[in-house]
């Protein structure tokens, strides 16, 4: 099925450490710096853009092994794309690779938010500033309204999402319970549903 | 020590946060209002700039809020204690689990988590939604009710649903919009 794509190789292997691996790294480094620089908007964009560049243009990875990351990045804790770039940086040069990538993915974000936010520090108290602001949050609260819609559309809603939907909404904003518990008791129920659906089947 | 402190929170929100996008929110909005970083308005404006900016919004607000608590070395601290739950849990991953198709089961319990998830983010918009729209500083109604900020919601919320535009440039006209009628 991905034989379309040539089988992806490691710059090093992961089971020589030795020597530290100074190409590898610098160049995973300047690969995900890239990707995350020109991802603007969250995982939505982050996913195509990582998908082109890692499968297509380096075939780092096949196509089958990006959606198998993808599947294991949502899982888990953490941004999907960056749990994706550190498997892929762990694939090229080991833990430290793994590091490495993650450090690249991160950077550009860092360094544009301790820009933005010491310029807002600096003209927060300006009037147009402040009227600017109450507009921004209007449309954050009609961005968030459309993604939220999405999200629900995305659930293939039946009544018992949807219930639990709405026992997660009163829990949060009503009994001001905290979103560990939440997530506990979803994981929980969750694996206890696909024990006892497998153990059905 | 200001650092540790920051480290351990957001290494918490990272632990808890599964699902990518949108599902560090509610548990940021919950820890940065207890440990009183950051008041409700700036959590909407946080919220704006790190979705105007590159990378993933979880992360840049965990950057932002840690710059805000403790200059640039807060912003290091808080988005390396964000981030290293993942790092580990992958790197054990990768190391570990050579074949990943019993990661079948975790993918069924994952529908679960998607509906929750998106009933904790339903409650941040509704208190983004009373902070945006409401006059005064209570977030638990829009009320009294800002008519102005309203009307701009309406129009807003029409335009993008028409275009579905580029959320960036979307961000920068109500901040010109913002200008203009407030």
């Amino acid at each position: 099925m991905d034989g379309y794509f040539s089988p992806s190789k490691a710059l090093i292997s992961v089971d020589s450490p030795k020597p530290f691996p100074w190409k590898a790294l610098a160049e995973l480094v300047k690969v995900f710096f890239h990707i995350g620089l020109f991802s603007i908007g969250g995982g939505y964009v982050m996913l195509p853009l990582m998908e082109r560049e890692l499968v297509q243009v380096r075939r780092w990875l096949t196509a089958r092994e990006m959606a198998n990351y993808y599947a294991i990045g949502q899982a888990t804790p953490g941004v999907i794309a960056i749990n994706t770039a550190t498997f892929v940086g762990y694939r090229q040069a080991g833990v430290v690779g793994g590091i490495f990538a993650t450090l690249g993915m991160v950077l550009p974000s860092l360094i544009c938010i301790v820009a933005i936010a010491g310029l807002f520090q600096q003209f927060e108290h300006l009037l147009w500033v402040q009227q600017a602001f109450r507009g921004i949050r209007v449309t954050v609260a009609v961005l968030l309204v459309v993604t939220l819609g999405r999200m629900i559309r995305a659930l293939h809603p039946t009544v018992g999402r949807m219930l639990l939907v709405a026992v997660s909404f009163v829990a949060i904003a009503v009994l001001h319970w905290s979103p560990i518990w939440i997530v506990l008791a979803a994981l929980c129920l969750g694996l206890f549903l696909a024990w006892y659906r497998e153990g059905a089947a | 020590m200001i650092y540790l402190q920051l480290f351990v929170v957001f290494f918490r929100v990272g632990l808890f946060s599964i699902g990518g996008g949108l599902a560090a929110m509610p548990l940021l909005q919950v820890e940065l209002s207890r440990a009183g970083w950051v008041g409700h308005q700036e959590f909407i404006d946080m919220l704006a700039v790190s979705q105007a900016t590159p990378g993933s919004i979880g992360i840049n607000m965990a950057t932002y809020a840690g710059y805000k608590t403790a200059s640039v070395g807060g912003a290091v601290v808080a988005t390396a204690g964000m981030v290293a739950p993942s790092l580990i849990i992958i790197l054990l991953i990768a190391r570990f689990l050579k074949h990943y198709q019993h990661m079948s089961g975790v993918r069924h319990a994952l529908g679960v988590l998607r509906a929750v998830s998106a009933g904790m983010i339903a409650a941040v918009t509704w208190f983004i939604l009373a902070e945006a729209l409401g006059g005064s500083g209570s977030a638990v109604l829009p009320l009294p009710v800002d008519v102005k900020a309203i009307g701009m919601f309406m129009v807003f919320l029409a335009a993008y649903w028409k275009t579905n535009g580029n959320p960036v440039l979307f961000i920068l006209a109500g901040g010109l919009a913002g200008m203009a009628v407030f």
